[in-house]
């Protein structure tokens, strides 16, 4: 069964293009396609009509890399939530539909083609504090370390955070937190972490907060997330973040050794 | 030419730890002299451009991705060996050196391979101190497998997503050292060419790919972590942007190719679902131990799997192979289901599957015990086909899945090219003609936490007091025209096909002759196909828009371009392996039962490859395989 | 450093950024610098303000007891003594209005700044239409409803403590004042909805505070719905249920006043109302 669409997709030459909605037909998509697959498809058919082909960003088309995500109807990776949109497949749309595409959107995710956007501000996050210093060669057998199971898998469920950044583009607030606190939770959490817990929520979110706004506990981030990280974890991340101001105020901590931007 | 695989001399155990005492080093007030280029980030290039950092070295880092996370590392799903003996089950260093070289079907390099499972040990230790959330048991210690028939239980993972975990522990190692400004990262930037001034690797021209700006950079030494080339296949199991571009613009720079032709096919991925068909995805391999592996009797079966009775299901693996059934390795897993499509009795609304079917095991175990073992599995199968295996079977096919060909490198993983040196996937080291499962990740790791640290500053040392070449020098200014020439191009061509169009067929010709099975009339046909498409490429190529943008189409073509090249090249050298091994199965060489046939009196060596220009046959050299400690003997699953 | 290359990498945009990094300075300032510490102020004031506001409807429950007029006279008069002798009369009043108009102050601001903050972040929607999948109509109303209850707040000092909205407002008679003003329909149908849309903030409010204080565990993560839940729900109704009532007539039947005329009714420590007034 083949379905016929019509797609309007956000197209914008470049970062300082002024950017707008152009439709285009779909037809003889088949339910199988994967929604890549689907643009793929519009992608030859474009070429054929010398038209540059639609921008967008992908790479594993298995769920995992983070690297693709567009805007599906308003929703990041399309209506079924808790996938990616390399996984999202064309049997949840019906002959007849017009579909919105559009990039994510937020300030801190400008625009850099089509519906490719920079996520860079996330690296920046990662950088301020995001890992256990942990120079090669220096660590002790690994069974030393004993982590209780519980610890563990919670640990898990906020590292399986693929950082495509679906929780911003949900957000009303372009808000960063479901990503931030994924790290900050996963490190956290385990005894390795320890050292350096207060130093990385601070330098964290200090940095979350210069490119992105705040939460206001919607819960949209959640509902879209493809690794279904919990907001759970944001609120861990705010208490491990008011306990180390509390922390810093006695003097208990000292700022991670990073360099200072810019 | 003579390959001197530099292996040091003294008992086996005993090498890497002579070699590293005997190679030289720079001591800590000199590192910041020296630069080190690093493409790629993934698990070897991650690791390293993070430990090189660290220690003090100038590092620039790149790739093509948008974030350093994102290299395809981190998609495996099951696991990474190390000999620890956790389990106390007979693990040691030696038993996982002699697997690996049994598995690679004896055409690894032995010292390699023992310093491997020397170093396994290590790279768990550097993992859980980074924080990499391995699955535990209930008392807090690290929990393990048996993974890919292993007769023992040496597998780390974090659910199934081990690969991820560890890319991620690699790329906050990373970041910190950006933070710390020992790295300068270079992200969305495609390698388009190494340069070679008075033979040795002196930088590397890249693209950046938001602005289209062509760019030099140099340093005292550059280290390829470009990952596999399974995408020459078109359908694999690889990400979209893996590319065969950094080795074998390398390559066409002077460094041997090696062993191109050892592909491993998985055999348990979604069938493709149509034309369109943009990628493969694996299914763990583990489903094989609860499945049953089934094809129809008889040809264009159209029935529902629930409608075929009983007596005209062929369990063809159980049947074939009594002893060892539907748990037989990938290979030749692989090759009975591709035997069963080709004779028209697959499965599925194309007949390009066979069934694995969990009813038995459902019936027996309950659907809670299969639920819990590989619900996140059966949840992927149904997102992707829409199908519910719990209800009917899955319906799997063979795919494209790892390389373990790659660029010669030595022991110190130097190429024949002074200071290229080339790490995980993209060399040729460790695996042979098979990769055992969970083994890519240690050998990455390997790679790029451990080897290079100790072995680069050996070739650094003599350069000390030397600059690294200018980017004003000529070398690299031919190499920038070059790229530059090439751009262009492909943006004039102004013909009527995507890069995709030739991508797709380039493909199908090297999964129909340089697959599964090969034979000699079958490659050299390809040869000459590949050959023509690749003319009609270069006349009727289309690409749109500018060179000064963010221009996917015209990435791709690059891409595709080399693939071209690699695909002739691994034609040439499954050809002239006149013999069956690992990932490489010549019809002509089996035996009666259909096995694959070795033969090492002729074929025990590495072949290395030599290009001799565009379209020429590359020159052949070889460098000897001795087994001192493991010997060779012949697989037998029935 | 590194050897140079022939041209300078096209430098990559630079991220554009909400606010600019700030300067390390004492903790309080930082915290409250901070988004994070933002909604942890809007949290504890938030709280401060749940517990005014779960108590003044306690207070005005009293209207429904018998003899209410002196009932409320009493707990007003209690309210104004407490910490004698040590506080002058009034004086712990004082202490109290102080920390609610500094909790209202703090609230009010941090949210100002924070939905400017989130304005500047998200600066561009999406075409293809917004369709909420986690967010509740609270949670999304949040902004309005706190406006609404803003405004209702000053119309509920006009009327019942300064008395410029009320026509039959009398000095010292809060409980006639109360009768009289709700009597009028249009008046009672304000404290109606205005009730219920602190109903919906509080709904919100009460939940999101754990979230943002950090007080979350998976036992009792259910138990923070339920309380926000049960919270609204108490209070709407207690609010609410007395313009009804004035609506029906029940406070039309003079017997259930039954204590002096000049008695006063007091809220619990009404919005700084009828005891500013009077002080």
């Amino acid at each position: 069964m083949n379905l016929s669409l019509t797609l309007k997709v956000w197209r914008q030459q470049g970062p300082d293009d002024e950017g707008c909605f152009e439709t285009y037909q779909a037809n003889d998509i088949t339910e199988h396609m994967s929604f890549l697959e689907m643009l793929d498809v519009v992608n030859e058919q474009l070429l054929a009509e010398n038209k540059e082909p639609i921008a967008f960003d992908h790479d594993c088309r298995e769920g995992i890399c983070g690297m693709c995500g567009v805007v599906i109807n308003g929703k990041p990776h399309g209506p079924n939530g808790g996938t990616t949109t390399c996984q999202l497949h064309m049997r949840h749309f019906k002959s007849g539909d017009t579909i919105t595409v559009e990039p994510w959107r937020a300030r801190a995710f400008p625009v850099i083609k089509d519906l490719v956007v920079n996520r860079g501000a996330f690296d920046k996050i990662i950088q301020a504090g995001g890992f256990i210093t942990a120079p090669t060669g220096g660590a002790q057998d690994a069974n030393l370390t004993l982590v209780s199971k519980a610890t563990a898998d919670t640990a898990m469920d906020a590292a399986a955070c693929i950082g495509c950044g679906a929780c911003v583009a949900a957000c009303p607030n372009g808000a960063g937190q479901l990503f931030t606190a994924a790290k900050v939770s996963h490190l956290n959490l385990l005894p390795q972490g320890q050292p350096e817990r207060w130093a990385r929520v601070t330098s964290m979110v200090d940095t979350m907060e210069t490119y992105f706004g705040s939460c206001t506990n919607y819960g949209e981030c959640e509902a879209v997330c493809p690794a279904g990280i919990s907001i759970n974890f944001i609120a861990q991340m705010n208490r491990d973040y008011l306990r180390a101001k509390f922390k810093d105020k006695r003097g208990q901590i000292r700022q991670v050794d990073v360099a200072d931007e810019g | 030419m003579v390959l001197d695989s530099k292996v040091p001399d003294g008992p086996l155990a005993e090498k890497w730890d002579n070699h590293r005492f005997s190679t030289k080093l720079v001591a800590p007030q000199n590192r910041r002299k020296f630069s080190i280029i690093v493409v790629g980030t993934g698990l070897a290039g991650g690791a390293a451009a993070a430990t090189f950092g660290e220690m003090g070295y100038n590092v620039k880092s790149f790739c093509f991705q948008d974030s350093a996370r994102r290299a395809h590392s981190i998609a495996a799903q099951g696991g990474i060996n190390a000999a620890k003996n956790y389990k106390n089950d007979g693990d040691s260093v030696y038993r996982l050196f002699y697997d690996t070289i049994k598995g690679g079907d004896y055409r690894a390099r032995e010292a390699n391979v023992y310093r491997l499972a020397e170093i396994s040990r290590n790279i768990i230790d550097q993992c859980v101190a980074q924080g990499v959330p391995f699955a535990r048991e209930y008392g807090g210690l690290l929990d393990n497998r048996s993974f890919g028939g292993a007769q023992v239980s040496r597998t780390f993972y974090a659910r199934g997503q081990t690969g991820q975990q560890l890319e991620l522990g690699a790329y906050q190692a990373l970041m910190r050292q950006v933070e710390l400004g020992t790295v300068q990262l270079h992200t969305r930037h495609e390698m388009l060419d190494l340069v070679v001034a008075d033979g040795r690797a002196a930088g590397i021209v890249v693209r950046d790919l938001v602005t289209g700006e062509i760019e030099s950079h140099s340093a005292h030494a550059v280290i390829l972590a470009t990952g596999g080339y399974n995408n020459a296949f078109y359908l694999s199991t690889g990400a979209k942007g893996c590319n065969v571009t950094a080795i074998w613009r390398a390559h066409r720079r002077g460094a041997y190719f090696a062993n191109p032709c050892y592909t491993q096919i998985h055999p348990t991925c979604i069938p493709v679902s149509g034309d369109y068909q943009s990628k493969l995805t694996l299914m763990s391999e583990s489903l094989r131990n609860d499945g049953r592996v089934w094809a129809a009797t008889k040809q264009d079966e159209n029935r529902k799997p629930g409608d075929i009775p009983e007596s005209e299901r062929d369990y063809f693996l159980e049947r074939r192979y009594p002893s060892f059934g539907n748990l037989v390795p990938r290979d030749v897993a692989s090759r009975a289901a591709k035997k069963v499509v080709d004779d028209g009795f697959g499965v599925g609304d194309i007949h390009n599957g066979v069934y694995l079917d969990f009813a038995d095991a459902i019936a027996r175990l309950g659907r809670a015990t299969i639920e819990q073992r590989y619900g996140n599995l059966f949840d992927m199968y149904a997102k992707i086909t829409g199908d519910d295996p719990y209800k009917s079977p899955m319906r799997i096919y063979p795919a494209v899945h790892y390389t373990m060909g790659g660029l010669w490198v030595d022991y110190n993983l130097m190429s024949n090219l002074p200071g290229l040196f080339v790490a995980g996937e993209a060399n040729f080291s460790d695996h042979g003609a098979n990769r055992l499962g969970a083994s890519a990740l240690m050998q990455g790791l390997a790679d790029g936490y451990f080897v290079l640290p100790a072995t680069v500053p050996g070739e650094l040392a003599n350069q000390l007091g030397s600059a690294p070449v200018a980017t004003t020098d000529a070398a690299f200014r031919d190499a920038e025209e070059a790229v530059t020439e090439r751009v262009s191009r492909f943006l004039g061509t102004g013909g009527s096909h995507s890069p995709d169009f030739y991508h797709r067929k380039l493909g199908r010709i090297l999964w129909d002759n340089c697959g599964m099975a090969r034979n000699a009339g079958g490659l050299k046909k390809a040869i000459e196909e590949i050959g023509n498409l690749r003319e009609d490429f270069e006349r009727d190529l289309k690409i749109l828009g500018n060179g000064d943008s963010l221009n996917q189409s015209l990435e791709k073509a690059g891409r595709v371009a080399d693939f071209f090249e690699l695909g002739q090249l691994m034609c040439q050298d499954a050809l002239h392996r006149e013999e069956s091994c690992g990932g490489h199965f010549r019809e002509e060489h089996q035996t009666p039962d259909g096995e694959a046939l070795r033969d090492d009196d002729k074929f025990a060596y590495v072949a290395a490859w030599e290009h001799a220009g565009t379209g020429k046959p590359a020159t052949l050299h070889k460098e000897d395989l001795v087994f001192e400690y493991a010997h060779p003997s012949q697989r037998s699953y029935k | 450093m590194l050897s140079g290359t022939t041209r300078e990498p096209g430098a990559a945009p630079p991220i554009p950024t909400v606010r600019e990094r700030r300067r390390p300075s004492s903790w309080a300032v930082e915290l409250y610098g901070s988004a994070v510490g933002k909604k942890a102020v809007m949290a504890v004031t938030g709280i401060v303000l749940l517990g005014f506001v779960l108590v003044h409807m306690i207070g005005n429950l009293k209207v429904f007891f018998p003899d209410a007029e002196k009932h409320l006279n009493a707990y007003g008069e209690y309210l104004r003594t407490i910490g004698e002798p040590i506080l002058p009369r009034t004086g712990f009043l004082w202490i109290v209005r102080s920390a609610l108009i500094l909790s209202f102050l703090l609230h009010i601001h941090a949210a100002v700044s924070l939905t400017a903050l989130n304005r500047k972040a998200r600066p561009k929607g999406y075409e293809g239409g917004r369709s909420y999948s986690a967010a509740s109509y609270a949670a999304r109303t949040m902004r309005w409803s706190g406006v609404i209850v803003g405004l209702y707040l000053l119309f509920h000092l006009m009327d019942l403590t300064w008395g410029n909205a009320n026509p039959d407002f009398i000095r010292g008679e809060p409980y006639n004042n109360l009768v009289a003003s709700l009597q009028r329909w249009p008046v009672a149908l304000v404290y109606i909805v205005a009730n219920l849309a602190l109903g919906v903030h509080i709904y919100h409010g009460a939940w999101s505070l754990f979230q943002s204080l950090g007080l979350n565990n998976p036992r009792f993560n259910l138990w923070r719905k339920r309380f926000a839940q049960g919270f609204a729900a108490i209070i709407v109704i207690g609010n609410v249920s007395i313009p009804v009532a004035a609506l029906a007539g029940y406070f039309d039947d003079p017997e259930h006043i039954t204590g002096e005329a000049t008695a006063t009714q007091t809220a619990p420590f009404a919005p700084a109302s009828n005891q500013a007034a009077g002080s």
